[in-house]
């Protein structure tokens, strides 16, 4: 029987979905709700939280893109089992081959997913630094995943098979995707898509929207990252956490504010010799309201940016 | 002793802290330091801590690898030096800083990994060889096996590299509070590659000595616990304008040194 909270993950009730209850009662590997954010590009919204045994680490925004020929799969999700609802999604729509499975970054509630998709052979796209970050950080996510979830629950580490070093395109028949590997800002293996047909930009977690930021890269890299972004002439976005389709660039307005003023305050902790401690608990207080997870989030990015602006 | 137990803890400890511990009661805590105590301080005597020595710590790191530290000695009494103890850490020992005639041995500041929920203890030590204690409890995990960096070949790339900063005026005569930063990855031993299935192997600063002027400001003592690229808060007190010297060895016997002019280069 499809649970309630496997329901509630999916971003939707029971009543409104009469097929999805047939389809999960096997167990988690049902086909959750996806929206149709353009025509063959779909995105299940994750929900605001943080991993946990209830939500299955289903917290990122995943989805998917059909081509004449082929299906591109943006970002597999965040555990073996939220990779197994996002192929019986995708199954639901289309039996055309799964030929490309894109890793945003090495984050876990991204990329955990990928041992769902190993039946398919697809090619597993990276940016080129993924391999060795996740090759350091894989068994440790891994470890840390199963702790939450339950033995055996997180999914295997999947390394890329094709890396991607500054930009390519592929082709799932008639519909190109671009891909653009970023110098580090969220994290230093950021890898972007835009979906050309359908002129929408998929930054995956270089654009979090209502749910607070985490920083892992670069502060000023990834300033520098959103502008160029900003820049793009995609008129729409999938953030990679937030509402599954927004307006581009307005849509970076909340994120460019907060790491703005995280900069500007830090430098200026920094500067004026603010201990580290002292700083993790009073930068960006002003941010407080506006984003979901703030307070396990904020304190930890004054960390990440005072340790890197005080080498400046 | 210092490295006999090192090698003892890691021998013993990293399996333990790799897996996951059964809860510990505030017993199993208190005989670990009982043991740790032991080890450290042999049978010297132990006296509580409070009105001459304070630690400040996270009740709960953000970062379990970096935890910043800071002690406070805050008594009347002449003091040799200060001990970190991480009680749950796989090398529990973290420094061990001696105090020389240019410091002004009122503070020490560091940052430090914390693996698991962990008794955290600083220990003063007077001129008289009387040792005072306080403890904190600190919740963090994971913090040494966490990835150190995520570039092993940058975090190499700038090794050695210093800064010193100032951050009160400088005053002949009077205290000065200052800051060192250490460019090093501090890589602890316990980080894996999984495509090599190997450990980072460890490779992180053993000792650091600052002087003034030709006189010791502190002499350091340090372990896998510093988080990397170390940074460490002190006061000393200038009789002049001069040159503080950096003197750092690492594990790999690496050697690093600095001359910082002083005021005119410090940022």
């Amino acid at each position: 029987m499809l649970s309630r909270r496997h329901a509630l993950a999916g971003g939707v009730c029971l009543c409104c979905l009469p097929a999805f209850l047939r389809a999960a009662s096997a167990g988690a590997t049902g086909p959750f709700a996806t929206e149709e954010v353009a025509p063959g590009l779909h995105i299940r919204r994750g929900i605001d939280q943080d991993a946990s045994a209830g939500n299955d680490d289903a917290i990122a925004n995943i989805g998917f893109i059909i081509g004449k020929e082929a299906v591109l799969v943006a970002d597999p999700g965040g555990s073996l089992s939220d990779g197994e609802r996002l192929r019986a999604a995708i199954r639901e729509k289309t039996n055309l081959p799964i030929r490309y499975v894109a890793m945003s970054h090495v984050h876990p509630d991204h990329i955990f997913g990928a041992g769902a998709f190993r039946q398919d052979d697809p090619v597993f796209i990276g940016h080129a630094r993924l391999v060795p970050v996740l090759a350091q950080r894989g068994a440790f996510y891994q470890e840390g995943l199963e702790r939450i979830l339950g033995p055996g629950k997180a999914g295997p580490v999947v390394m890329p098979t094709m890396t991607v070093s500054d930009q390519t395109e592929i082709d799932l028949g008639g519909r190109v995707i671009a891909l653009t590997a970023h110098g580090t800002a969220h994290t230093d293996n950021d890898l972007s898509l835009i979906d050309r047909q359908s002129g929408t930009l998929l930054p995956a977690d270089l654009l979090f929207v209502r749910r607070m930021p985490s920083l892992d890269g670069s502060l000023t890299g990834w300033l520098k990252e959103l502008a160029a972004l900003k820049a793009l002439p995609a008129p729409r976005v999938v953030p990679g956490h937030g509402p599954a389709v927004m307006d581009w660039p307005a849509a970076s307005a909340d994120l460019e504010r907060y790491l703005t003023l995280l900069l500007r305050e830090t430098r200026e902790a920094v500067r004026g010799g603010v201990d580290i401690s002292v700083a993790a608990g009073s930068i960006a207080a002003s941010e407080r309201g506006k984003w979901a997870l703030y307070d396990d989030y904020n304190g930890r990015n004054v960390i990440e940016a005072y340790k890197e602006l005080e080498w400046e | 002793m210092k490295r006999l137990f090192l090698a003892l803890a890691l021998g013993t400890g990293l399996l333990t802290s790799l897996g996951v511990r059964a809860e510990e009661t505030e017993a199993d805590r208190a005989a670990r330091w009982h043991d740790l105590q032991r080890a450290i301080f042999g049978d010297k005597q132990m006296l509580d801590g409070q009105g001459v020595v304070q630690l400040e710590a996270p009740v709960r790191a953000l970062d379990a690898a970096l935890v910043p530290i800071t002690i406070t000695l805050t008594g009347d009494k002449p003091i040799k030096g200060v001990y970190l103890v991480i009680d749950d850490n796989p090398s529990p020992l973290a420094a061990h800083v001696t105090f020389g005639p240019a410091a002004d041995p009122h503070l020490l500041k560091l940052r430090v990994r914390v693996n698991q929920y962990t008794q955290m203890h600083a220990v003063a030590e007077g001129a008289d060889g009387q040792l005072y204690e306080v403890m904190k409890f600190v919740k963090a995990a994971g913090g040494c096996s966490a990835p150190a960096g995520s570039d092993d070949a940058v975090a190499l790339k700038d090794i050695g590299r210093m800064k010193l900063r100032l951050l009160s005026d400088f005053t002949a005569g009077k205290p000065v509070q200052a800051q060192l930063m250490i460019r090093h990855p501090n890589f602890n031993g316990m980080q894996m590659d999984q495509v090599t299935r190997q450990y980072t192997p460890a490779h992180f600063i053993q000792s650091a000595e600052v002087s003034y002027n030709g006189q010791l400001v502190f002499h350091l003592d340090s372990d896998i616990s510093l988080s990397t690229d170390p940074v460490i808060g002190f006061d000393f007190v200038p009789q002049d304008k001069g040159v503080m010297k950096v003197d750092l060895r690492d594990s790999e016997n690496m050697k690093f040194d600095h001359s910082f002019e002083i005021p005119e280069h410090a940022s």
